[in-house]
């Protein structure tokens, strides 16, 4: 795994048509941290997301992680940097089952070409082992063995998010950005995520960065938040300061008395 | 290099037989926008079509407007039917799967039409067998005009239909989301199959317009898959955009057909390879980026 | 009833993992292996030809089950494959150079039209593969010089490595071999990451993307393998048909093609055979058929189109998943008899969603 980096973005904004969804944002996250990123729908935070996956282009800004220009490259070429993420709505393979969706994970660990794949060469077959073992390791972590050879399209939403999170894994990223991990989770399921941050946190040193709308989980894993509103950025630091913060709380969380 | 009549000659042919494609197209279009089914057979339809009326105005001797009228119907409850019973049923499938039916439906189509009615050659007898003499030596067939004519007033007639009514809104949104569509209360089964047999009426007029000029007999249905290029060019699932595409096809082709006599016949599918690999999408861009 | 114990990674990944499986596709082998010590040379040839069509399936279900991408135009690979090969073959070039070669042409050419096919989804695809038979069926056609046109070309004998192939078991072997190759091939690509990622790119090109996966490359390579393994199809069909025509390779054909996957079954090496098997039967019914129904119908020109249509309909309606469906079905119901329950396979109601955002 490569070690985890800071994350520089300064003066990022995009514009689709007329609607300015991300406006001038300028933050760092710092490695092996938990940085939540909170807002209201529509604020932008996924749009973020997207723009360091390089799946959009911005206007202006520019994003660095450690001191690697990642405008500067495709979207499929992120992973290699360090940086893998979930998405918001599922993305996952339908059709595939839950090993091939993890081993796909790990596709940016693979050598190979069509030719000795078609071939089965004996160094295909070993470096298929090898990776099956890693991805047992993110399957054990996340228990997630019981669905390993069903389809996507028959499991569970919770199951589905839990595959979502585990391939991500797989990709052995320094960083992790998560898109709503605990939407649409019950209490326990939320909880069980939770968890599961933490150990990754501390047993994986990865940094986590996480669009989230539950405040409870925010406030139990994340080291700094960021709050954002409408594109702009309303106010950066510990929970708790973000939390009494004045804009933070007339945008999004109810003004208070 | 052609003397100026003979390329204005070329030109106002090769624009309505661009309205003629562009005619064919408009039903594609139509079933397309209600729900993203490319029927690959709509050609055939118009095929049938053109049978059905030459079987009712001439075989039966019911005359030209009557013929015309109950064969588009007869088309129409065809279309209605296909959707019904057999559409209905494969929904969700992946589109691959929907596509590849609709051009068994073509093989079908075609093979039953030359059982019943023969694999001859037959001419259809239109009121527009005159000819309009414009200028000093310039004629034009009324038949040409009135199929320029008829796609004028469809197109209008659709433009407003989507645009204005709410039975064309109900329709794009089946088309977009079935499941809320039909928690909105949108009767989407009905509609849909409304829809096809509208198209398919549509399809069935191209063809008795185009008798004329086309004959009837069981192959006029490929001019289909031309219709279905120039839609392409313009941009599948934009009525506007598949009529310009079918015009710009029209309008090349008796010129490609003249310089470039190697590609003859072909000439469309080269334009609408040409258009795809510069703007993949075709000229008005009907897909959009999913948000993330 | 079978239940594989697995206690190695290896037993994941092995191809014939359960002994029912050894033992099926075992037999298979050595009745193919043993046919021409009691199949007659028409039968035989006919094997051969279903050999053939067998490859040419698998390539096209490469792109199509795989990839998700409907191509129209595979006929035009079959037509390339088979020209080149012959072109090459009359100018004196060995069978071995030749095969090589063509199957690289092919595949390149297959490579520039998925290139322009990356940025096409769907159905523009699939229209966009057509117009390209139909280019390719003029460019045969009028580039007499090369190709002899319209008026066709004498496809020269079999001869590989020196060794004249003339009899029909020498030409049977040559297609069987080549066959199991291909076979063997691409399902070993399906089990590696490069099929892996075909299957990414045709679920979800977004995630794909992020997770490191070329989108665009991927559909290019699928396209390349895919013309490529069709062109090696097509160069065996020249030795079978000793005598090419432009209009041979048209859309008639790529149905045929496509009509072999849907029927036998998107998306497995399987089903492709399937396929191939039942196409090869069709003409045979087709002729029973003929017989068999009054003359008014059956000597009907259109008889054979309507049946192919007919068929298409009817499986697509009732058995999406083709023959590889009610194949695994019936493996099923054998497998875990008596617990088997009609209501596994029952299809869950869908409703259409728009494909247009993506």
């Amino acid at each position: 795994m490569t070690q985890a980096q800071t994350l520089s973005v300064r003066n990022l904004s995009i514009e689709f048509g007329g609607v300015h969804a991300v406006e001038d944002v300028s933050f760092d996250v710092e490695p092996g941290e938990v940085f939540a990123i909170i807002g209201p729908n529509g604020a932008g935070k996924s749009t973020i997301f997207n723009l360091i996956s390089r799946l959009y282009e911005p206007t202006t800004g520019s994003i660095r992680y450690g001191d690697q220009d990642l405008l500067k490259l495709p979207a499929h070429s992120i992973v290699k940097t360090g940086i893998a993420r979930t998405f918001q709505n599922i993305e996952l393979f339908e059709q595939a089952t839950v090993l091939q969706n993890l081993l796909v994970g790990r596709h940016s660990r693979m050598a190979g070409n069509p030719f000795s794949n078609f071939l089965f060469t004996p160094s295909v077959k070993k470096s298929e082992i090898k990776h099956r073992r890693k991805v047992e390791d993110i399957i054990d972590l996340l228990e997630i063995a019981q669905y390993r050879d069903e389809r996507i399209a028959d499991l569970s939403y919770g199951a589905r998010k839990n595959v979502e999170l585990a391939r991500a894994l797989c990709a052995e990223p320094s960083m992790l950005l998560l898109d709503e991990p605990a939407s649409g989770l019950n209490n326990e399921e939320t909880d069980d995520v939770g968890f599961w941050l933490e150990d990754i946190k501390h047993d994986l040193g990865v940094t986590l960065v996480m669009v989230e709308h539950d405040m409870n989980l925010v406030g139990q894993v994340a080291d700094r938040v960021m709050a954002i509103n409408d594109g702009h950025l309303l106010a950066i630091g510990t929970p708790d300061e973000v939390r009494s913060n004045a804009d933070v709380q007339q945008a999004y969380l109810g003004v208070s008395q | 290099m052609l003397p100026l009549s003979d390329i204005i000659h070329l030109a106002v042919t090769g624009l309505a037989q661009g309205c003629a494609y562009g005619l064919i197209a408009l039903g594609f279009v139509l079933i397309y926008k209600a729900t993203e089914v490319v029927n690959f057979a709509h050609g055939e339809f118009m095929m049938l079509g053109a049978f059905t009326v030459l079987m009712f105005s001439e075989t039966m001797g019911l005359g030209f407007w009557p013929g015309f009228v109950l064969g588009c119907l007869t088309i129409g409850a065809v279309g209605y039917l296909i959707d019904a019973h057999i559409m209905r049923r494969i929904i969700g499938q992946s589109s691959a799967s929907v596509f590849i039916l609709t051009v068994a439906f073509g093989f079908i189509f075609r093979s039953l039409a030359g059982m019943i009615w023969g694999w001859n050659t037959l001419s259809l007898d239109t009121p527009f067998d005159g000819t309009v003499t414009i200028g000093s030596d310039f004629a034009i067939g009324t038949d040409r005009i009135a199929i320029v004519v008829a796609t004028a007033i469809l197109c209008a007639v659709l433009y407003i239909f989507f645009a204005k009514t709410r039975y064309g809104l109900a329709m794009q949104a089946a088309a977009q989301n079935q499941l809320a569509a039909y928690y909105m209360g949108i009767p989407v089964k009905r509609l849909v199959s409304i829809t096809w047999a509208i198209g398919a009426m549509i399809a069935a007029s191209a063809g008795a317009l185009l008798a004329p000029v086309t004959q009837v007999d069981t192959t006029i249905g490929l001019l289909g898959i031309k219709a279905l290029a120039g839609a392409i060019v313009g941009g599948f699932g934009s009525i506007p955009g598949a009529l310009i595409g079918c015009l710009l096809i029209g309008i090349i082709e008796p010129f490609a057909d003249y310089y470039l006599p190697a590609i003859k016949g072909v000439s469309a599918y080269v334009v609408m390879l040409l258009v795809l690999f510069v703007r993949p999408e075709g000229l008005i861009v009907q897909t959009f980026k999913k948000k993330a | 009833m079978q239940i594989l114990f697995k206690t190695r990674y290896e037993d994941d990944i092995r191809f014939l993992a359960k002994i029912g499986e050894k033992v099926r596709v075992g037999l298979v082998v050595a009745f193919l292996l043993a046919a021409p010590l009691f199949l007659q040379n028409y039968y035989l040839a006919e094997l051969g030809m279903l050999l053939v069509y067998a490859i040419a399936g698998i390539g096209l279900m490469a792109l199509t089950g795989h990839t998700g991408q409907v191509s129209f135009g595979h006929a035009a690979f079959l037509g390339i494959g088979a020209y080149c090969h012959s072109v090459l073959l009359s100018h004196g070039v060995p069978f071995s150079v030749s095969v090589v070669l063509t199957m690289v042409l092919t595949g390149l050419i297959g490579m520039a039209l998925g290139r322009s096919a990356s940025k096409m989804h769907g159905f523009y695809l699939a229209i966009a593969t057509l117009a390209f038979l139909i280019l390719i069926e003029t460019v045969l056609g009028e580039w007499s010089s090369v190709t002899g046109g319209y008026s066709g070309f004498v496809v020269p004998d079999l001869k590989i490595f020196g060794v004249s192939l003339t009899d029909v078991w020498q030409q049977y072997y040559v297609d069987l071999l080549f066959a199991l190759l291909v076979i063997w091939g691409v399902s070993n690509l399906f089990r590696g990451p490069t099929g892996r990622s075909f299957l990414a790119v045709r679920d979800s090109e977004l995630s794909a993307r992020s997770l490191g996966v070329n989108v665009e490359w991927v559909k290019i390579q699928a396209f390349g393998v895919s013309a490529a393994i069709t062109g090696l199809a097509g160069v065996l069909m020249a030795h079978h048909l000793t005598y090419l025509a432009p209009d041979v390779f048209n859309v008639l054909e790529s149905l045929k093609l496509l009509l072999m996957i849907v029927v036998g079954g998107l998306g497995s090496v399987l089903g492709a055979i399937f396929g191939a098997i039942f196409i090869s039967l069709l003409p045979v019914a087709l002729s029973f058929l003929k017989d068999v129904l009054p003359p008014e119908i059956g000597q009907q020109a259109g008889l054979e189109p309507l049946l192919f249509g007919l068929i298409i309909v009817l499986f697509i309606l009732f058995e999406p998943a083709g023959i590889y469906g009610r194949w695994m079905k019936l493996r099923f119901f054998f497998e875990t008899f008596p617990y088997y329950r009609k209501a596994s396979f029952v299809r869950q109601k869908s409703y259409l969603k728009t494909e247009r955002m993506r």
